[in-house]
């Protein structure tokens, strides 16, 4: 391993398209330095989410950071979006350059 | 009867929904072709409106939008009173039908314009003041009794939304630029209007055949109240319309607006007023149902309405 590789946490949330303006401003909130926006489509607990019209679209917010603001994320997301919305989160260890960004 | 042709495409894009063809129209034209008809039935409105006294239309937009107050109001009655519906999706439901369509709209002015009945393009200044107040109806039915409103929020996400940015945007524009100055964007905004109709209803057709599972859950009683509420409401826009001396083409106009549920604007408010609401019931009532019944029955039914009671109530 190189020796300027050093251990982040990456939160990837899919959530349905709809949460993002509530959700955004959470996230610099928790701690978050930055995100990564993506459209998504899929399936899953509610159905086919398609993406044919914004009631159907999903998204994908992916925040690389340590594990203290992660921890805060997911705490966030469980009391205030997992019971009404469409949310799911998941937390894996990456690598990464530049530390001091994330 | 005989359809509008752009009805036709509705129908075209239902059927291939239900028959699970491959046909997909991807989201960022379906977001094109809705900012393009939001611009030009907001221009259209406006370039009409500068030919208007515009404080003339205040004290009828004030009867226009109190009376609108009533749908949502009656329909949270209705399904919480009488079906027992939970809190959250009565008045979720109810904004969704308190609001309006703007495409339902539009379709009923090429309705009218294919059989020469004139209507006024300042109809459109009620569509744009018709979308926010049943929402925020909606909000403080769902919410009285419990604090908790998200009201900054959602005055945002609805005023700020693209539907009133655009419309209004437009009806400015078109107004400030008058009939002359709008006259060189008419090939763009006018001349394409129907073909993009035509394009946004098969789109819509698509979308709404997905919504078709949902009824099934939903029940036969919202699926009738789908059907019921927009008739009365369009009925209400109809004596509406008639106290307030409008014209036929104007009584169709306001009856399609009272009867039209929303399917923009209202899902995404809701969605964050009021999230604990079920978006599949409100959504599969408005676009499941009541969309296709106002394109296909409603329009005519208001239209045949409004000439049965115009000379009755005026």
């Amino acid at each position: 391993m190189s020796p300027a590789l050093t251990c982040r946490k990456l939160v990837t949330i899919i959530c349905e398209a709809e949460l993002e303006t509530l959700l955004l401003p959470e996230l610099a909130r928790q701690g978050a330095h930055g995100y990564t926006l993506t459209e998504a489509r899929g399936q899953g607990a509610r159905g086919v989410r398609d993406g044919a019209w914004r009631a159907s679209s999903n998204i994908r917010i992916e925040v690389l950071c340590g594990v203290g603001v992660a921890e805060r994320l997911v705490e966030m997301l469980q009391t205030r979006f997992y019971a009404d919305y469409g949310v799911v989160v998941f937390v894996v260890d990456v690598e990464v350059l530049r530390p001091g960004k994330f | 009867m005989s359809f509008e042709p752009v009805v036709l495409f509705f129908m075209l894009g239902l059927l291939a929904g239900v028959l699970r063809s491959d046909l997909k129209i991807p989201g960022v034209v379906y977001e094109a072709l809705s900012i393009f008809l939001l611009l030009a039935i907001g221009l259209k409105g406006g370039v009409e409106l500068a030919r208007h006294d515009v404080l003339d239309l205040a004290g009828p937009a004030l009867v226009v939008v109190g009376v609108a107050v009533l749908i949502p109001l009656a329909c949270f009655s209705v399904l919480r009173g009488l079906a027992g519906f939970p809190r959250a999706d009565a008045a979720s439901i109810a904004a969704h039908y308190g609001s309006v369509s703007v495409v339902t709209f539009a379709v009923a002015s090429s309705f009218l314009a294919s059989r020469a009945v004139a209507a006024d393009g300042y109809m459109t200044v009620f569509l744009a003041l018709l979308e926010l107040p049943a929402l925020l109806v909606g909000v403080f039915l769902a919410r009285r009794g419990q604090g908790q409103v998200g009201w900054r929020t959602l005055l945002h996400e609805v005023l700020a939304g693209k539907s009133i940015v655009l419309l209004a945007g437009g009806l400015l524009i078109g107004w400030l630029a008058g009939p002359d100055g709008i006259h060189p964007l008419d090939r763009v905004f006018f001349d394409l209007f129907k073909g993009m109709l035509a394009f946004f209803l098969m789109e819509m057709g698509l979308v709404a055949a997905g919504r078709l599972a949902d009824l099934r859950r939903a029940g036969p009683f919202l699926v009738a109240f789908a059907v019921g509420a927009p008739v009365c409401a369009g009925l209400l826009g109809i004596v509406t319309a008639g106290l307030l001396g409008f014209s036929v083409g104007n009584a169709v106009l306001l009856a399609t607006l009272y009867a039209s549920a929303s399917y923009i604007a209202a899902p995404a408010a809701m969605r964050i007023a009021v999230p604990e609401a079920n978006p599949a019931l409100s959504i599969g009532a408005s676009l499941g149902v009541t969309f296709p019944f106002n394109l296909i029955a409603g329009i005519p039914l208001y239209y045949w309405l409004a000439f049965r009671l115009h000379g009755v109530l005026v």
